[in-house]
């Protein structure tokens, strides 16, 4: 008997009836054990991509016991493949990976159901970390970045996401990419030193919030910027390359940006396109943590066995949230070490990590080799 | 005005879609005028004309006509 559409699960529907953090991860494997194995059952019915993958490294029918026994997807092959688990006429959005022209994009298909989970996760997560009331918002991004229609990306997407906890909307950006002044005096005139919100990816806040603006601040700003956003929270994401070219981690970051600016809650999130939604938020002590709706495991590039927390390894994320494509188990380019489990100085349940950068080219190509990703395609 | 006329007039300038095009149960993302973004604009609107700040779980549940009057009655604006 093939189901044609997954159904929202006990599981699952536990899951979302708890609060993102306060499942402890003892139970929280057992509910994601379970919510995976349907999700794998269903995929392997729907998706015959997935299927022939899994039968191409080896697995066999039936129930798996851990999570780490799911087979890993590399995220690589949502460029590679167009793959999903549901009908044409079942997609209402497709989510496309930044990337440069000559790269090719992950194309990401979505159904009404992952996309209302995607939307309700993030809420549910953000939430836990500025409340459920929507506050003021400064965008560190030019309104035509989401308002172009003709070239969606990932970070329009990114941006529009989180319009839903703001209001009172201040795009920082001119359309030509400069910064409006004037602009942002007369937002901090009417709400500075209130609670706001700042969203931004990581080298756009750099960028523009930190660099540009500081070098117009003298002769430019009349108004003092730490006393005004002294109560501002940053939240960004996206990655740390161009960062780290100038020799800029979180540490120096989130140090800057409080003594220039004054803003002293800054969270970064770790997450992407290929799972939407079941972000990674970093906590008041700077580490990543999982949700109810994720988990993350740290794989050795040699043999791929599961590490123990504290060494550094390959990111392995798991979320419970993509339905309408085998999206549940990626293996990631990124390197990351687990600090702790459930007893974070945060309060938060779950797991609580790093991300240490990028895996050298190399491994890149040694993981697609592991899972022999040519062969596979000769499959499909 | 009554407030369901109110609702549509919104509806129509937030969206930018006919009065006659909204029913009960015309919903988000099934128009190509109700995406994301007017979905915001939406919000804004409503806010000011009812008075009320919607919280992010009512901007996620406004998923049509007929569920942003439900959520507006939470709020004690009858219809």
């Amino acid at each position: 008997m093939s189901r044609e559409k997954y159904n929202m699960s006990q599981y699952l529907k536990t899951i979302f009836d708890k609060k993102p953090y306060e499942i402890a991860t003892n139970e929280k494997d057992d509910l994601l054990l379970r919510e995976m194995n349907e999700l794998h059952e269903f995929h392997s019915k729907n998706c015959k991509e997935y299927k022939s993958i899994c039968r191409a490294l080896g697995i066999s029918e039936g129930e798996f016991n851990s999570l780490k026994e799911f087979p890993m997807l590399p995220v690589s092959i949502f460029k590679e493949l167009d793959i999903k688990s549901i009908k044409d006429e079942d997609v209402v959005r497709i989510l496309y990976s930044s990337g440069t022209t000559s790269m090719k994009k992950s194309k990401i298909y979505l159904d009404a159901m992952t996309s209302a989970n995607q939307t309700k996760a993030l809420t549910t997560i953000v939430n836990d970390f500025i409340g459920k009331n929507r506050i003021p918002m400064i965008i560190v991004d030019s309104r035509s970045t989401i308002t172009n229609k003709n070239n969606f990306s990932a970070r329009a997407a990114g941006i529009v996401g989180m319009l839903t906890f703001g209001k009172d909307y201040f795009y920082l950006l001119k359309d030509d990419d400069t910064l409006d002044i004037t602009g942002l005096e007369v937002f901090l005139d009417k709400y500075g030193s209130q609670p706001i919100i700042i969203f931004g990816f990581t080298f756009m806040v750099w960028k523009y919030l930190y660099q540009e603006l500081i070098k117009t601040k003298n002769s430019q700003v009349k108004i003092n910027l730490k006393d005004k956003l002294n109560n501002a929270v940053l939240i960004h994401s996206g990655g740390w390359k161009k960062l780290l070219n100038e020799k800029v981690d979180n540490i120096t970051f989130k140090n800057i940006l409080k003594e220039e600016l004054g803003i002293k809650k800054v969270h970064n999130f770790y997450g992407m396109v290929e799972q939407v939604g079941s972000v990674f938020m970093e906590c008041e002590e700077g580490y990543f943590h999982t949700s109810n709706f994720s988990e993350v495991l740290i794989r050795n590039h040699l043999d791929w066995s599961v590490e123990e927390n504290g060494k550094e390894g390959i990111i392995e994320v798991i979320s419970v949230l993509p339905q309408s494509y085998p999206g549940n188990v990626l293996l990631t380019e990124d390197i990351g070490v687990i600090h702790g489990v459930d007893d974070c100085k945060c309060k938060r349940m779950g797991k609580y990590f790093t991300v240490k950068g990028r895996v050298e080219k190399a491994e890149v190509r040694g993981c697609s080799d592991t899972y022999e990703l040519k062969e596979v395609q000769n499959y499909v | 005005m009554n407030n369901e006329d109110k609702l549509k007039e919104i509806f129509s300038s937030s969206l930018g879609i006919k009065l006659d095009d909204i029913k009960e149960n015309l919903k988000y993302h099934s128009i190509p005028q109700w995406d994301s973004i007017a979905h915001m604009t939406l919000v804004a609107a409503i806010d000011d004309a009812f008075g009320t700040m919607l919280d992010t779980d009512d901007v996620i549940n406004l998923s049509s006509f007929d569920k942003a009057k439900e959520i507006l009655k939470k709020y004690g604006v009858d219809f």
